[in-house]
Parts: structure tokens; sequence; C-alpha cells
């Protein structure tokens, strides 16, 4: 199966579980082991766009191509790194964390106005023109205290996310 | 202000026409969240609804649980039992699978020299010959079913040769086909496949009538509507059998029933099969081997255990659509068998979903966005 053995060693789950910093108990890494198995067909150690596609779950999701950009070609113990903001145990600055990187696509820290609108545009298809896009969010914009060239960071993000509950919880299932 | 309504044109693919609310049946919550009241920035940044559905997909989903071969659990661990399973070994493969192998080559050479003359020298008795080729297909799969020991359990009245009926049932792999045969004769509409079963296809099977479709014509569909209206009118056809799934499911699920069966005008007699994985699972896992390496992974088994239930006729109600019927019968059917209901179309082991979905969410969501749009500029 390409270069990952099909049984996973007490050593190579620990380190998956150091990488993913606890995310995940050892019974989830077994169990999400699994799935990766099953999910990389072909045996090449990481899983293709294609095979994330092939769930039709993950492929009506609206965000499915922005997420398919930072999950393709990752091995299993960055696949683990990636679900770990969706764990239970993780921190809600792991959570915006993970929400600033969907939107941040060039990963240069800052979250552009065309950025926010590249998401919102996902979100809601061609059910919105170009022009009513970007008058609602250059009016939430302005209200919270930005403007049209703001560029946001990590700490904007938190503060206008931080406050109210972030619901963004995973069960792996374990049997 | 743009009306985009989202009227989208009906594409006539299978994917499109054919499901009830998938809404109903995924995990609830919208996946998109719908802003009330006043929008705000923190709204329209949190994606986290949409991101928790993606991973809740890529981490499990109902759609891949249906085709995962779920084998029966290993006894043979440990030092006591592990010789006991290698002399089982011994057996199945050199005593059980060569006996096995020698029936059926019996029982194909009794077929044929039965077979071959019927058809050619019984050309102009036609009443009598298809009742005799009926019999010797009945025959042909009993002595399949023989050839994995089969263990079939047949509950419920036998099917009858009445016209504007036809029986469908849940779908595990081609054996479900050969197990029912052997009980009645059946027309059966099937996927034309390669090689050799592709030959017993065209020479054996269109004796009892048979109805060929090919899933990547998408043009394909409404030639074979049409066929199976014709057939289910005439009087002496043999009674058909569709599995409406369209594909084979690992036998604890169960996809969505393509609507094609259930809008001929005929009674459906609904047909429920379960297998016993007690000595083998009968799954025929396509992509992970061929029909002829299933076959004999089932010949190198103790037994192949299954129940068959004949369940109660049903008609469509007035007002009930095609599609809410074969849910219905889906119902019923999972029900009997202990299958659990997905909301997914079988066919979508081959092909993408429609995006009709996503743009559902989609307009839900850009529907509340402009509505908090609206109430800004009031």
């Amino acid at each position: 199966m390409g270069n990952t053995s099909s049984m996973l060693t007490q050593y190579d789950i620990e380190e998956v579980q150091q990488h993913c910093n606890n995310a995940f108990s050892q019974q989830e890494i077994v169990s999400l082991y699994e799935r990766f198995c099953q999910l990389d067909r072909n045996g090449g150690g990481f899983v293709s766009g294609e095979e994330f596609l092939s769930v039709p779950e993950f492929a009506v999701n609206p965000l499915s191509q922005r997420l398919l950009r930072m999950l393709d070609g990752l091995n299993f113990k960055e696949f683990v790194a990636f679900l770990s903001a969706f764990s239970p145990r993780a921190t809600v600055q792991q959570k915006i964390e993970f929400i600033f990187k969907v939107y941040d696509s060039d990963g240069n820290g800052k979250v552009t106005f065309n950025d926010m609108l590249d998401v919102l545009h996902d979100l809601t298809g061609q059910f919105i023109s170009e022009q009513q896009s970007e008058q609602v969010l250059t009016k939430v914009l302005e209200e919270a205290g930005y403007n049209k060239e703001s560029l946001l960071v990590m700490s904007d993000f938190v503060k206008i996310l931080g406050s109210s509950g972030l619901k963004m919880e995973v069960e792996v299932p374990v049997d | 202000m743009n009306s985009s309504e989202g009227k989208l044109k009906s594409s006539s693919s299978e994917l499109d026409l054919d499901r009830p609310n998938i809404e109903d049946y995924l995990p609830s919550g919208s996946s998109i969240q719908e802003p009330h009241g006043k929008l705000r920035l923190r709204d329209l940044l949190d994606i986290s609804p949409a991101l928790t559905e993606a991973a809740g997909a890529i981490v499990d989903d109902s759609f891949t649980r249906c085709f995962k071969s779920n084998p029966p659990e290993l006894w043979n661990w440990n030092v006591y039992l592990f010789p006991l399973w290698c002399c089982g070994v011994v057996f199945r493969y050199l005593i059980l699978f060569p006996m096995r192998a020698l029936v059926l080559t019996i029982g194909w050479i009794i077929f044929l020299s039965c077979f071959i003359p019927v058809h050619f020298l019984l050309k102009g008795n036609d009443n009598l010959r298809k009742k005799m080729e009926r019999a010797l297909v009945e025959l042909i799969c009993s002595f399949f079913v023989a050839s994995w020991t089969g263990v079939v359990k047949y509950h419920g009245p036998r099917p009858s040769m009445r016209p504007k009926q036809v029986f469908v049932a849940n779908h595990t792999s081609m054996i479900d086909f050969i197990i029912l045969e052997q009980m009645t004769a059946f027309a059966v509409i099937m996927q034309k496949h390669p090689g050799w079963v592709g030959l017993l296809q065209s020479t054996i099977l269109e004796s009892v009538g048979c109805i060929w479709f090919n899933r990547s014509e998408a043009k394909d569909r409404e030639i074979v509507t049409r066929k199976l209206r014709e057939h289910s009118q005439g009087a002496d056809n043999n009674p058909l059998l569709i599995f409406p799934e369209g594909t084979c499911v690992n036998n604890q699920y169960s996809v969505m029933f393509k609507k094609g069966a259930f809008e001929l005008g005929c009674t459906v007699c609904p047909i429920a099969i379960k297998y016993n994985k007690i000595f083998v699972d009968a799954f025929w896992n396509s992509r992970k081997q061929s029909f002829t390496m299933h076959l004999l992974q089932l010949m190198t088994s103790w037994a192949v255990v299954c129940d068959v239930w004949y369940l109660e006729p049903q008609n469509l109600r007035p007002g009930e659509t095609p599609i809410e019927f074969a849910e219905r019968i889906r119902d019923i059917i999972s029900v009997r068998a202990g299958l659990k209901k997905v909301p997914w179309d079988g066919y979508l082991k081959y092909s993408r979903p429609s995006p009709k979905h996503r743009e559902r969410k989609q307009q839900s969501f850009a529907e509340s966005v402009l509505r908090g749009l609206e109430l800004e500029e009031k």
C-alpha cells in the first residue's frame, strides 16, 4: 500500500498524536487511519482530490474546492493535523486559526476583501450578484470598524469570531 | 433586484430526477449558518457549519459505508483454533472445491445437452420450447446454488405468472439473481457485462427474456423504460425482476431506488434478500474483485446462507408519486431485511453528485444574506 504500512505501530500513533497536539485519542487515530486507507484507494500514501470528491457528502459541500486545496497531497500525519481543529479537545483559538487559513488562500497571514468575497461567492453560488455581494460585505465591514482596503489578520478574526460560541466539532467513530 | 430564483433546467440525467428531499436524511441543521435579523460581519465570516459538514464527510460518510466489505469475524486467532482453521482450509480447497466444480460441470453438461436441442428443434413450437427452456434455466441455477452449498430459505408465497406485475429486490451480488431464478424463471434487466458473463447473458438469458442497459449512456434510460413497459404488459412473458438500486450494495444498507420500475403501471412485488455472513460475505465488491474471483471465493467457503422473503404485492396509491412509491417499497424491503436506508443514488459510485444539492444550500444562504441587505436599506 505505497509507503504506508497497513498496520500502525505504537510509535506511529504516538508520533501522529504529538503532531496534532493530542487533539485525538489513540483509538481515534487508529479509526482515522482506517478511514484514510479506505479513501486512499490507489494506495499512494495520500488521498487525491478525486478520491475526496468520490465521497458525495463532501462533493456537494460549497467549500469543497477550497478545502481540497488544503487537503491535496497530505499524508496521514498531516491529514490528522488538518482535522485536529474539529476535535472536541481543540481550543476556540485553534478553530479560528483554521477558519482563517481557509480564507487566507495565499497563506500570507492577511485576509483581503477579495478573499472574503471569494468565500462568500462559494457559499452563495449564482444566487447573488457580484455587485450585491460587494455591497453586503462593504456594509458589514464598515459596521465592524473596517473598510474595503482593510487587511484582516488573525487577531481580527479572533475579535470578530471569538465572542459567541463557535461550534465546529466532528466525532470520529470508534468501534 | 437580481431575481435569480435558481430555476435550474432539469437535465435528463438519472441523478437529477430520481430523488426525494435529501435534506431529510442528511444531518440536521443547515450547512450554512443562516443569519437572523441584522447581518453582521461575524455572520458572514463564520463558515463553521459548512466546514463541520465537510469534515464530517471526510471522517465518515454514509455512502462509502454502503460499499464497504464487512467480512465475518475471524475466529482463528488463537493457538488452538488456528490448526482447526487450517484443516478447514485444506478441506475446503482440496476436497469441497473440486467436488463443487465437478457438480457444476455436470450441471452444465446436462443443461447444454438439453438446452441446445430444445432451442433449435422446437423452434416451431414456441410454447413448449419456452416452458422447457424456463425449466432448464431453473435447473442450471439450482446447480450453481449447489456449487456454493447454498442454504436458502424462502419465505412467503411463490411468485405467480401474471401479467402487469414486476418484482423488485435489494441487490448484493449477481448471485441474487441466481438464487431467485432457481425458484422462478424471472426475466431480468441487467447491465451488459464483458467476458464469459456477457456470453451467458446473450445466449441463455435471452431465452427467459432479458433487457440490457448500459449505465454510461444517458439516452439509454428512455429506451430501457420503454422496453420495461412493453415486457410487463405482455401476458406470456416471464415475470420481470428488477434491482432498483442499480448497483451492488453490501447487504447492510440500501441506497435509493430508481423510479423506473415504479412507473410502469404494474403491481410491484417486493422481495427482500438477506445473507447470513456466518461463513462468507456474499457482497460482490465490484471495485475489488471480478465476478469470477467472487464466484471462486464462494465456491471455496463452507456455505452461502441466506433468507429470501417474498413480500406482499403493492400498488401505487392514489396521489402517490412514483418516487414516493419507490421509497415506500424500499422501506418495506429494508425493514424486512434489516437494512439501513441511505439517501444516495447508487450510481454515485461511478459519477459525481449533481450540483443541484449544493445549489439548494447556496440559494437559501444567499436569500438570507439578501434579506439582511434589504433590512439595512429600509
